[in-house]
């Protein structure tokens, strides 16, 4: 079974070189620290940067420069600045090649529901909505179950919806799954994970690839 | 060509109860601090707010919140104040959650004139009750109106006589879309300088969109989250 770290590594090695990407806070953040050797990628942040860096030194730290998570950051080379409407213009037209999510709920027809638990305090949707109805690669890096142990991957999201049939791939604990028109399909499981464990803890419709192998991480 | 007024004050001073102000800034970073202060002393009241954010309770336009000057908020994202989790859950703060990327658009949209724009974000979702939908090439988006708004407020790092800004690294997030959709538009800047002096080739705003222009004092520019190299 993966651990956050796995599953970041896991998702890095979706990376190609020249890629634009968006990284999610949480997990997806973490998919940053594990770029494949030789691999360049270029990191946007929706509030209107595309090439983020490392986090600053004491020095370097300036209030003008954040990331999505608000948190201050640096530029890499050959970084750009540009404003809010650009930033989702640029999704929007599909020009980022990837984006990485983290999910309370998926469906088996790639719904997700991300931004809202009813009864709790809402703080809103930020950029979500806007990068699933239109980013063109969207993989959701999350844990399987739920605390109580229910699984998130659903036939449908019993939470509000933040997107319809736009997740790609999901990347949980458990193994790699991919949306398909028969539903999840399981691709590769993780270390020490069973076929058997992952249909248990797959509330939709699940079928195993026959060329299912053991993920490398 | 007279747009440049000595403070905050100045600028903010007929502002009336009720009224809709837009106010850039994405979190605390590009937020005009010294018009939500002046606002604050000025204690107007009733105000509808269109920002990416809320601020946080004691700083941004969470000091609005904690005088009680906002009627409606109208955001993508208010997290990280718990002022304004008791005020919507007691019912005394109307609110009203967009898409980030519709946010950033609808204010475009009134800034070149256009009444409405289309896009996918939320298709499917709560955010699309009571909405048209369009369908293009197969794919659903949804009708969107321009944004209103009576006054827009932005912030920007240098600024010119004519009311010529540009900003700074990601402290330009909603700025100069705001500065294109308000009725009457205030600028602060960090820097003031008379019109010449700044590279047309720079400029992000054209000064046609600013109304009133002055060099902010005291910015103290708070981070949300100090986040370093370890």
């Amino acid at each position: 079974m993966l651990d956050k770290f796995g599953i970041a590594k896991r998702i890095a090695q979706e990376l190609q070189d020249g890629y634009y990407v968006n990284l999610g806070i949480g997990i997806p953040t973490l998919v940053a620290n594990y770029v494949p050797e030789g691999v360049e990628v270029i990191l946007q942040s929706e509030n209107g940067l595309l090439g983020i860096g490392p986090f600053p030194t004491e020095e370097q730290v300036d209030a003008d420069l954040i990331n999505a998570g608000k948190q201050t950051v640096t530029t890499t080379a050959g970084s750009s600045f540009f404003d809010s409407a650009l930033s989702f213009g640029m999704i929007r037209a599909g020009r980022v090649d990837l984006t990485v999510l983290g999910a309370m709920e998926v469906t088996d027809r790639g719904d997700i529901a991300n931004w809202k638990v009813p009864g709790k305090m809402v703080k809103g949707m930020g950029g979500a909505m806007d990068l699933v109805a239109a980013a063109k690669n969207i993989i959701v890096a999350m844990q399987h179950t739920d605390r109580e142990g229910n699984s998130k991957l659903l036939s449908a999201c019993t939470l509000p919806i933040t997107g319809l049939k736009c997740v790609r791939k999901v990347v949980t604990n458990l193994g790699v799954f991919e949306i398909t028109p028969d539903g999840f399909l399981c691709t590769e499981y993780a270390p020490g994970v069973t076929i058997e464990q992952i249909k248990a803890a797959t509330a939709g419709r699940l079928t195993i690839s026959p060329g299912v192998r053991e993920m490398s991480v | 060509m007279n747009k440049v007024v000595s403070n905050a004050a100045e600028a903010i001073k007929d502002i009336q109860n009720g009224q809709v102000l837009m106010l850039g800034g994405f979190g605390l970073c590009g937020i005009p601090e010294n018009c939500i202060n002046a606002l604050v002393k000025s204690g107007v009241k009733d105000l509808t707010c269109i920002s990416n954010n809320a601020g946080v309770d004691d700083f941004g336009i969470g000091l609005m919140l904690q005088t009680k000057q906002v009627k409606k908020m109208i955001a993508s994202y208010v997290g990280e104040n718990a002022e304004f989790e008791r005020q919507l859950l007691s019912g005394e703060l109307e609110v009203e959650l967009i898409p980030q990327g519709t946010l950033a658009t609808r204010c475009m949209a009134a800034g070149y004139g256009m009444p409405a724009i289309f896009t996918p974000a939320g298709v499917g979702t709560e955010v699309a009750e009571g909405k048209e939908v369009r369908n293009f090439k197969g794919k659903d988006y949804l009708l969107e109106h321009a944004f209103e708004a009576d006054f827009a407020i932005v912030k920007a790092w240098k600024g010119d006589t004519h009311g010529n800004l540009i900003y700074k690294d990601t402290a330009r997030n909603f700025n100069p879309l705001m500065a294109m959709a308000g009725k009457i538009t205030i600028a602060e800047v960090e820097e003031l300088v008379p019109a010449g002096q700044l590279d047309p080739n720079q400029i992000h705003t054209p000064g046609i969109y600013v109304t009133r222009i002055f060099q902010g004092v005291n910015y103290e520019k708070r981070i949300e989250q100090r986040t370093l190299r370890s």
